[in-house]
């Protein structure tokens, strides 16, 4: 499977989203610069974490008038996976391509640490490969993650079982401990939490493999696990 | 502001030949500061060590690089930020986390790991505490913004709290970055005829006379040095840093300098000095966010996240591409030349003329009187004392500032990015891993005030010793380091006796263990209306090991026999008078720091590392501040408690609490094998208890002496620094 990891000045979880794709994942990834107006040939963009363009006036806010930005819309309308990772679930937000607002973290500070996460839904392509229900461990690690939306919006979400993840234990005030949410159409999904932080077995966890894995099984695509430099099993499942 | 003695100015008389012009006395001033030339120090300094097998540079560069195989090297130093961070907390700590950064990247290295030691006045001081709370959260939060924003992870550091600091706060940050052998770059100025490129932010006045404000004293007005503390933009950072290792790769980049303390004085006569060369550019072609500055100012700005390259003539626009692509400023602003002067023109007209060599090189050299005994207030005699409740006396200490959890702080660093963190903030040691190879580097940055305030010369022996045993308790051979030496005005004798003991005791220590001194800082002038602080040597030394699940501090499992590497050691009441029980319990300082047996330190570091490293522990920490009780209390930090028998005859608050060094405590489904793993290394090793659920318990023979629900000292150690800090928002 080939994945995309679109890069914008400041994306700094860039190259970690590469690393855990070929190296974790073992499948192959490549870069797309910010100003792209059309992507390569690839079978689904990463939007990585970071500061894109230093998330000056709100975070994801200057990046949605990336020329890459509309490449990405166009390639979601045409039922292409895009997985946003926290700056990039800010970015989905920003351009619409999700509803709702992720705002400062309720006790306004930075957080980083792992977290549990549920898996509420694995009717989506990130999640087909969790059991329902399913506690992953993964990283945050950021300021403004406190997902918030109008009272129609989430009912909505609710409704059309568009809550993919939630938060065990809410870190950062989010609304109904959302940590993750898709689009109608199920195949853009935007999360706090870090998978590509969680994919090796070195650094403690693999839980999110599951979500990198569900998205290759999606594609039926068979998984050849690099092995990393511990022997880490591809999946922790 | 310090400006230039009248011996000084005799000596850019000398050099010129004539009477320097105003900016001419600017530029000296600012390359004759403290900060930037060293000159209360140098001469003291040349004892350190600098060379081992391993150092591929040493003192001099940017940073300092070291070989750790398979073609890679890392760089990394440590520098402080205090005079900005107390007068403006936030973007005072925000621009040292900047600068070091850039001290790393300029060499051509990919920063992956920072650490900061931070200290402060007690935050529940009752005149200062406000004051001291508002400035912990300005300083973790610009370190936070900073760090986070550029990607490196900050994966730990120390956090000390003494009154000494209340006037004045130590911010110093330790950065380390990866690269490969033929990716090294320098900062000099080759090549005639090259031309000289100016990339990055516009300049603007912020920042000038930093460095000179960083080699004074404070005084009441300090705070109205407040417009000489820049401000910091993470992201330009992050552009400079990915377009300035893209440029490098080019083959176009000859040499490449950041601009920090002294901005484009210092880069410009560095970068010629260092390659005996000239350089001649002009002021009205670098890129200004202001109008209407003076070419002195353009000078002096320490306006951040700013470069300075030599590119190959002809290829100049291969470097400009890159810098075009990450949407910075690169304009060539002079060239190479060979008459080795700093030729400074602003529109055409020369302002400033000065070789380069005598600019940056000859600076004064003091060999400042230090011929007394170093300050000290404390008494050398022990009061008596005795324990009303040990149960209440250990409480009291995790609860402390020094001790208590840190994780309020660290909590706001982003230390898992880059996926390299094998362990982040709360351990002995910090490791990240490198990638492409089986070599993880460790790395532990110390400082302790208390003991160099009793004693320089053994505190700073201590503190060598203390990092070296925290690289060896997760499994790393120390392999190298860097200083920064915190200290009042050296032109007190009394304090520059405390700055020569000290440099002396780190120069013996890191010649015995073998952690040659790459480089590093000295901040003198550290002292508020005439208070010195104590003096604060931070070390900040790396180990290499081979990349693995790292060992952790928690207890892990129940019926583990526990073991106490090194033994108890031996106390006497005045070696007492230093540790955090006297702080905390008896309020009260004196006598001397614990007794270090190098030696013997020597022997247990390097029976940790292959008990580590043999996989036979399952836990392993190291004795340091709080002695035995809160080692084994942090131990039991991870759910699983310990029951401990001892057999000690010091009375219980020495036995309990005493700071002794050269002590690991570790579980093991294998004691028989530690224990003969220490008996190879010479090394006493004592069976002392066995972990078990939800208690602490500690005895002496037939008495007991601390008996504590592990539930309770979890939740005291992690609640006490919210805690402290809550004021900041009622």
């Amino acid at each position: 499977m080939r994945f995309g990891v679109v890069v914008f000045p400041g994306s700094n979880c860039d190259h970690d989203a590469w690393y855990a794709l070929t190296h974790n994942l073992g499948h192959s990834a490549e870069f797309i610069w910010h100003d792209s107006g059309a992507l390569p040939a690839v079978d689904a963009v990463i939007l990585p974490g970071g500061f894109s363009y230093g998330d000056y006036l709100r975070c994801g806010a200057i990046a949605k008038f990336s020329p890459v930005m509309k490449a990405v819309k166009l390639f979601a309308a045409g039922g292409g996976l895009v997985l946003g990772i926290c700056n990039g679930f800010q970015v989905l937000v920003e351009s619409g391509m999700l509803p709702g607002a992720l705002l400062r973290n309720r006790d306004l500070k930075f957080v980083c640490r792992p977290v549990g996460v549920r898996v509420e839904s694995i009717h989506t392509p990130f999640t087909g490969s969790a059991r329902a229900g399913q506690i992953l461990t993964l990283p945050v690690a950021h300021g403004d993650g406190c997902y918030f939306a109008d009272s129609e919006t989430l009912a909505s979400l609710k409704n059309d079982d568009r809550v993919v993840l939630r938060y065990v234990d809410n870190p950062n005030g989010s609304l109904d401990g959302i940590a993750g949410i898709c689009n109608e159409g199920r195949n853009v999904m935007g999360m706090m939490p870090h998978p590509e932080r969680a994919a090796d077995m070195l650094l403690g966890c693999t839980d999110g493999l599951v979500i990198l894995e569900s998205m290759v099984q999606t594609f039926g695509v068979q998984t050849f696990g690099v092995q990393s430099v511990a022997g880490a099993p591809p999946l922790s499942r | 502001m310090s400006e230039l003695t009248a011996s000084e100015l005799d000596k850019v008389r000398a050099i010129l030949k004539r009477e320097p012009n105003e900016t001419e006395v600017g530029i000296f001033t600012v390359m004759w500061s403290e900060h930037c030339s060293y000159k209360s120090s140098r001469i003291h300094l040349r004892k350190l060590p600098t060379k081992s097998d391993r150092v591929l540079v040493g003192p001099g560069e940017n940073a300092g690089i070291i070989d750790i195989g398979d073609n890679y090297a890392i760089a990394f130093k440590i520098e402080s930020h205090n005079h900005p961070s107390f007068i403006e907390p936030f973007q005072g700590a925000a621009t040292g986390v900047g600068g070091i950064l850039r001290d790393i990247f300029t060499m051509g290295a990919r920063p992956i790991a920072v650490m900061d030691a931070i200290r402060f006045g007690p935050l529940d001081d009752p005149e200062h505490g406000a004051r001291n709370r508002r400035i912990l959260e300005g300083v973790v939060g610009g370190i936070s913004h900073y760090g986070n924003c550029f990607g490196v992870p900050t994966i730990g550091g120390e956090t000390a709290f003494e009154s000494c600091y209340n006037g004045n706060p130590l911010v110093n940050v330790f950065a380390l970055g990866v690269f490969k052998h033929d990716e090294i770059f320098f900062g000099r100025a080759t090549g005639i005829g090259n031309p000289v490129i100016y990339v990055g932010a516009k300049t603007g006045r912020d920042g000038i006379h930093g460095a000179s404000m960083a080699s004074s004293e404070f005084s009441e007005d300090s705070m109205a040095k407040r417009p000489n503390v820049q401000v910091g933009d993470p992201f330009m950072e992050k552009l400079l840093l990915e377009a300035c290792i893209e440029a490098m790769h080019t083959g176009a980049v000859v040499g490449i300098q950041d601009m920090g303390a002294a901005g484009l004085t210092c880069s410009t006569c560095e970068m010629g000095s260092r390659a005996e060369t000239g350089i001649d550019f002009d002021l009205s072609l670098v890129p200004q966010r202001e109008t209407g500055m003076q070419p002195f100012e353009i000078m002096l700005s320490e306006s951040q996240e700013r470069m300075l390259l030599v590119a190959e003539k002809g290829r100049e626009d291969e470097v400009f591409a890159v810098f075009k692509k990450w949407g910075l400023d690169a304009v060539t602003i002079g060239t190479v030349t060979g008459d080795g002067i700093l030729r400074v023109k602003d529109h055409g007209v020369v302002v400033a003329e000065i070789p380069n060599r005598e600019l940056a090189d000859e600076a004064p050299l003091y060999d400042r009187p230090h011929n007394v005994a170093p300050y000290r207030a404390a008494p050398m005699e022990a009061p008596a004392f005795a324990s009303k409740d040990l149960n209440s006396d250990m409480l009291a200490l995790v609860a402390s500032g020094d001790l208590c959890s840190k994780r309020w702080i660290w909590q706001q660093y982003d230390y898992t990015v880059r996926t390299n963190t094998l362990a982040g903030p709360g351990g002995d040691a910090a490791i990240v891993r490198i990638k492409d190879t089986d070599t993880s580097i460790a790395m532990s940055v110390d400082g302790n005030g208390r003991y160099c305030s009793l004693s320089p010369r053994e505190g700073a022996k201590l503190l060598v010793a203390e990092c070296c045993r925290n690289l060896s308790t997760v499994g790393a051979l120390p392999v190298a380091a860097t200083n920064n030496l915190n200290f009042g005005n050296p032109e007190r004798p009394e304090i520059m006796a405390q700055l020569v003991e000290a440099i002396e005791g780190i120069s013996e220590a890191c010649k015995f263990f073998d952690t040659p001194i790459t480089g590093g800082n000295v901040s003198l002038y550290n002292e508020t209306l005439g208070d010195a602080i104590w003096p604060t040597p931070v070390m900040g030394i790396v180990g290499t090991l081979k990349t693995a699940r790292p060992i952790t501090m928690p207890f892990k499992n129940e019926g583990r026999p526990i073991l106490l590497l090194g033994g108890l050691g031996n106390c006497d009441a005045t070696r007492f008078g230093g540790t955090q029980y006297a702080k905390v319990v008896l309020n009260n300082m004196w006598g001397l720091p614990p007794a270090l047996d190098m030696d013997y330190e020597k022997r247990v570091q390097s029976a940790i590392r292959e008990i580590v490293n043999s996989g036979h522990a399952e836990s392993a920490h190291d004795v340091g501040d709080g002695g035995l009780a809160v080692a084994l209390a942090e131990s039991c930090s991870g759910g699983m408690g310990a029951k401990i028998s001892l057999a000690s005859d010091l009375q219980p608050e020495l036995a309990l609490f005493h700071e002794g060094p050269s002590r690991v405590v570790l579980s093991t489904a294998n004691p028989d094998a530690v224990i003969e793993i220490a008996r190879r290394h010479n090394v006493e090793c004592l069976n002392i208890g066995v972990t078990m659920k939800s208690r602490l318990r500690i005895d002496n023979r037939s008495d007991a002496w601390i008996d504590q629900s592990i539930v309770k000292l979890a939740e005291v150690w992690e609640n006490a620094l919210p805690e402290r800090l809550a004021p900041v928002h009622a």
